[in-house]
């Protein structure tokens, strides 16, 4: 005589409907690829997605954003955002140009490594800062991330002496132009960080306790989880893949800039919610995100491709970000998942 | 009840006394709990009920007085402690990570980790999902097999009641203590959950139950101790009283 404590079985009801809210950014990627196809076709008598160059120009366009949204998906998944990682981002190419300046006419192969790591260990001390802020000192992550965003921009142009820092070095280049297997090196550095990424927050208790954290956070501390280091690891974390995306900007345009990444956090942001995620948090893949950045960049590259005023790559991208929320509204209802009492 | 108080009680309170500066929150409070047993807090808003169970469950430490938990006298440090030793407190609030499903919520913190190819740390989930399903199944709580891969959220309260009970009798709560357990649920929801609380005191879970409503507390209780400005105004058996009784013990007079 077990009790059956039935809910409501809203979920149930629309399982079509159900499916299209939580696949519509795959599908809204396939839309956006028939439309551009079909104009190619029709406009030029070309293919668009069966030309190489393009589908090789897409993805590099996608990189960048996808390299600041990694972190940031963890960051607003567990409920916060990160603001700084355009900057932070700019500082760490910076640093790795303004390194390799100076190490590459000793030691050419030596330099690459030396910026690599120059890069990588200065991108994480904006993170632990604003991850100790928010943890600790309790600063909203808004307004503590947007203070770093201030303090990378002013310390990158500095140490930039205000101009971009060129680097004349056949490894660096090599890592920014060169290609494996025909697929060009910073897409691979873009693919295996994706990989590592999507199984830590997918797989692992760091994954697992980064959605309770964003689901609730008092379930989490009374779970016995540490959640200011847990807090100050995501910072990090997401301060660490703008590292990487610095260094690939420097290898792939053998300069660093405080503003390399300027118009990527938006950007970034962007790919996280398209993918899924709620900016209120609890909610959010890794998966989602590559496909948000992919759906940014064949908007951006697609409208150049079609010769539209390039302007309107941005009203393009911010309607879908408004789509997208609004779908993420409307998806709670539909799945039944929305937080009713 | 009668075989119960035969053995030496999971749980004695002894003198408890807790002061916030210059009010005494509780006074010299006395009781003693067995296995297998329901004990009803009773008492006005500021009697002392929620002091009282946050120096059981190691949130308060006691100005005065001691408690002994299966005849040891214990110090605890803060409700992490408690829990080790088998403390449970279940909030109004549940607790539970709406966004993660009930595998998840059950093992939250303590989830269970495979290599994955020996080598990669994977979290266990079909480990966790039937684990939780066993739990719920030795409550005889009926949550649908597709609902458990769900996020609680789209659970109904008595089944996110039920699921952070089967949370704390997963991990061997041996004492668990319920703040007004009913109260955010509807009436037939709330009858479910006093069925439950039936169920666990058969299997020989000792129980400290908070609620304002009177109904629910003769309906599970053995014994109702009644607190008034901090104080013990009485402690009497359901069936050897009434709620005029207990009414009149809670205001006074």
């Amino acid at each position: 005589m077990a009790p059956s404590l039935a809910a409501t079985p809203e979920a149930e009801r629309h399982p079509a409907l159900a499916f299209l809210a939580t696949a519509w950014s795959w599908l809204f990627l396939v839309l956006l690829a028939v439309f551009f196809e079909t104009w190619a076709r029709l406009a030029y008598g070309v293919s668009f997605l069966l030309n190489p160059f393009n589908v090789q120009s897409i993805a590099l366009f996608a990189a960048l954003p996808l390299l600041l949204g990694l972190g940031q998906t963890f960051v607003i998944i567990a409920g916060g955002i990160d603001l700084s990682v355009g900057f932070v981002m700019g500082l760490a190419a910076v640093v790795m140009a303004r390194v390799m300046q100076v190490l590459t006419p000793e030691a050419p192969a030596l330099a690459l490594p030396a910026g690599i790591l120059a890069a990588f260990l200065v991108s994480l001390l904006p993170g632990l800062i604003n991850g100790t802020l928010i943890s600790r000192l309790r600063v909203p992550p808004f307004i503590g991330t947007l203070g770093m965003y201030g303090v990378a921009r002013g310390v990158g142009f500095l140490a930039a002496n205000g101009t971009t820092v060129p680097v004349n070095n056949p490894w660096l280049f090599a890592m920014g132009t060169g290609k494996w297997l025909g697929v060009p090196i910073p897409i691979w550095i873009t693919l295996a960080l994706v990989l590592v990424m999507h199984w830590v927050l997918s797989q692992t208790r760091f994954g697992q306790y980064t959605y309770a954290l964003g689901g609730n956070r008092i379930a989490a501390v009374r779970s016995g989880i540490n959640v200011k280091r847990h807090t100050l690891l995501l910072y990090t974390i997401s301060a660490g893949c703008a590292g990487v995306a610095g260094m690939v900007y420097t290898a792939r345009f053998s300069a660093g800039a405080a503003q390399a990444g300027e118009p990527l956090l938006l950007d970034s942001i962007a790919a996280v919610v398209i993918g899924g995620a709620s900016l209120f948090g609890g909610s959010g893949t890794i998966i989602g995100t590559v496909i948000g950045a992919l759906i940014i960049a064949v908007i951006q590259y697609g409208l150049v491709f079609i010769n539209v005023e390039p302007f309107w790559q941005f009203v393009a991208v911010g309607v879908v970000i408004i789509v997208s929320v609004l779908i993420d509204q409307s998806r709670t209802r539909l799945t039944g998942e929305a937080k009713d009492e | 009840m009668s075989e119960a108080g035969a053995t030496a009680p999971i749980l004695a309170c002894r003198g408890l006394t807790k002061r916030f500066g210059g009010v005494t929150a509780l006074e010299n409070v006395s009781f003693d709990l067995h296995r297998g047993e329901v004990l009803a807090l009773a008492g006005d808003n500021g009697a002392g009920k929620s002091t009282l169970i946050k120096a059981i469950s190691g949130v308060h430490h006691p100005d005065e007085g001691e408690i002994l938990f299966k005849g040891e006298r214990l110090t605890l440090a803060n409700p992490r402690h408690a829990r080790e030793v088998g403390i449970e407190t279940i909030y109004q609030d549940l607790a539970l990570a709406d966004n993660l499903d009930v595998g998840a919520n059950v093992f939250l913190g303590r989830e269970p980790v495979v290599r994955a190819l020996g080598l990669l740390p994977r979290i266990d989930r079909r480990a966790m999902r039937m684990a939780a399903a066993g739990v719920l199944e030795t409550l005889e709580i009926d949550i649908a097999p597709k609902k458990l891969g769900l996020p609680v959220r789209s659970l109904s309260g008595g089944q996110r009641q039920a699921v952070a009970i089967g949370r704390a009798i997963y991990w061997k709560a041996e004492l668990l203590i319920m703040d007004e357990p009913t109260a955010a649920l509807g009436v037939p929801e709330q009858r479910k959950v006093v069925e439950l609380i039936h169920r666990l005191k058969r299997q020989n879970v000792a129980i400290i139950f908070i609620s304002h409503n009177l109904i629910d507390i003769f309906a599970v209780a053995d014994r109702i101790l009644v607190l008034r400005r901090g104080q013990k105004a009485g402690e009497r058996r359901p069936a050897e009283t009434s709620h005029d009784e207990i009414v009149k013990l809670m205001v006074g007079g």
